[in-house]
């Protein structure tokens, strides 16, 4: 049977809104992706059912929040692949990677490198270089190839036995372009570097099974994959989060506590200090059994049916340019373009007056923009509720903005 | 298709591009960046004993709005000193609804702006960095 994306369709709400009377065509799921009724369902139910602190009452309501908030890192552990008790909620995934930067961080000396790329969202640049700045750690970049993916030819040039972490995005926010991880987890096993994975932009299309990469850390966001905002999740090896000091201290992730000292709770306790977002959290726990419970074949048959038709109908605009891989293979269905004469702004702007969300600019990555002197891209990023009337709506205002704005 | 931003006369300025280019002998060079969005000018000015600009020139990196702006600011910039620029800065401020009275040719065309908040910063910048610049 083919995929239903009317029945996806049908689970958010938001799609069927007419706003200033125009359809909603959201094609900005990089940015945000929306929600299903599964997950507001959810949020609702703690809110209106089991309102309460979680893990230090004993009344009935304290109880069901806690079973809550556990039973959503269980959902969040499965949808990973992993043990429950190696998943930590976070704030999110700039948060998730700034806790790896600033506790494991903290283990490495002077001199130690980390390796990062040229094609990384800002999120995973500027917490190693406030690491660099803190510890005198020396951070090295792997190039982008000219069809926006990570060069990974040039990583026995810089890998080498001081590379303490690789620390890479999963799948590009600009190019969509899918990241070799065993190859890089490889080639940091042969030096004894740990891996982590930027999964901002994997996660939201299906299940992992994180232990079949080879990594140690994996970091991700809670609104990009269809749940709520200031949630998100960090993996990681119980051996390492084990040995890292507390990110931050407070309640929930102390052993004991007296005026001289105070000892940690193990992981993930250790990590989450104070009361956790408790709510979004078990929204995310709802929309990772809801991503567990659709059929992914179909939906990136889907989405990959959608990345085709968009380039096909882009290349049929004079002066469009894309900016990433143009083969469908190990890709995700995020795609940037450039459209010779109009500024990405005005294009967004133009797309805006069709009902048509996306993201242009510098998609926080400055640094690719950079290498490739771009002002900046258009990014469509598409999610499996997206439709082929999604893609034509975009390819007309693209083609309005070609003829009116140059 | 809903509301029109880019009207004739925001296109008209962008694409006459008015001041665009270097100065040979500038006086003062400043350079404002939009972090938000990554919209950059460069302005060159050439001020005569006075303070009065004598002569403009603008390299725009950004959209067609800081284009128009940093092209309608050209126009009319010439023989002004700094108070003379803040009056234009609030003809600006005028036009995008962010203070009341009437607005002036050639800012009164960024009216359609004022229903765009995130874009009011773009027709903006060329001002904030002349504003630099004269300081």
């Amino acid at each position: 049977m083919s995929f239903d994306v009317a029945a996806v369709r049908g689970q958010f709400p938001i799609l069927s809104e007419i706003i200033d009377g125009l359809t909603v065509h959201y094609l900005d799921n990089g940015a945000s992706a929306q929600t299903p009724l599964a997950v507001m369902d959810a949020v609702r139910h703690y809110e209106t059912t089991s309102r309460a602190n979680v893990l230090r009452g004993v009344h009935r309501l304290a109880e069901r929040a806690t079973e809550a908030y556990e039973k959503a890192r269980e959902q969040v552990a499965t949808f990973l692949g992993v043990p429950t008790m190696e998943v930590i909620f976070t704030g999110g995934c700039t948060a998730a990677i700034n806790l790896v930067a600033f506790s494991y961080g903290s283990l490495l000396k002077p001199g130690d490198r980390i390796l990062l790329s040229e094609i990384e969202h800002h999120s995973n640049i500027v917490p190693w270089q406030l690491l660099r700045s803190r510890s005198g750690i020396e951070l090295d970049m792997l190039p982008v190839t000219n069809d926006g993916r990570i060069d990974l030819s040039a990583l026995p040039r810089l890998l080498t036995d001081k590379t303490k972490l690789v620390s890479l995005a999963h799948v590009s926010n600009v190019t969509g372009a899918l990241l070799d991880v065993r190859a890089v987890a490889e080639a940091a096993r042969a030096v004894g570097a740990k891996v982590m994975l930027d999964g901002a932009q994997r996660a939201p299309h299906g299940p992992l099974d994180l232990p079949s990469l080879g990594i140690d850390f994996y970091a991700f966001a809670g609104h990009k994959a269809y749940g709520p905002n200031g949630i998100g999740a960090l993996w990681g090896r119980p051996e390492l989060l084990d040995a890292m000091p507390p990110f931050m201290g407070g309640g929930s992730m102390i052993g004991r506590v007296t005026l001289a000292e105070t000892t940690w709770a193990p992981s993930p306790r250790r990590f989450e200090a104070g009361t956790p977002a408790i709510g979004p959290a078990i929204g995310l726990g709802a929309a990772c059994a809801w991503m567990q419970a659709l059929d992914w074949p179909g939906a990136h048959d889907h989405e990959m049916g959608l990345v085709q038709r968009l380039m096909d109908g882009l290349q049929k605009i004079e002066g469009t340019q894309l900016f990433g891989p143009a083969s469908l293979q190990n890709r995700y269905p995020v795609v940037s373009f450039m459209l010779d004469g109009v500024h990405p702004h005005d294009v967004a702007q133009t797309l805006d007056s069709f009902g048509v969300a996306v993201r242009a600019g510098h998609h926080c990555a400055q640094p690719l923009m950079d290498r490739f002197d771009l002002d900046g891209t258009t990014r469509v990023s598409m999610a499996p509720y997206n439709d082929n009337s999604d893609i034509d709506a975009l390819l007309a205002g693209v083609a309005h903005a070609a003829k009116t704005l140059r | 298709m809903s509301d029109q931003l880019y009207q004739e006369r925001i296109v008209a300025l962008a694409k006459a591009k008015t001041g665009a280019g270097k100065l040979e002998t500038p006086t003062k060079t400043v350079r404002r960046d939009n972090p938000l969005c990554g919209d950059r000018v460069i302005l060159d000015v050439r001020l005569d004993g006075d303070g009065r600009i004598a002569e403009i020139g603008h390299q725009v990196r950004g959209c067609l709005l800081c284009q128009a702006s940093a092209s309608a600011l050209s126009a009319v910039a010439v023989g002004r000193d700094a108070a003379g620029i803040a009056q234009l800065r609030h003809d600006a401020e005028r036009a995008l609804g962010r203070e009341p009275g009437e607005t002036h040719e050639p800012f009164d065309a960024f009216a359609p702006v004022a229903a765009h908040k995130a874009r009011q910063d773009c027709v903006l910048l060329p001002l904030e960095a002349l504003k630099d610049a004269l300081s």
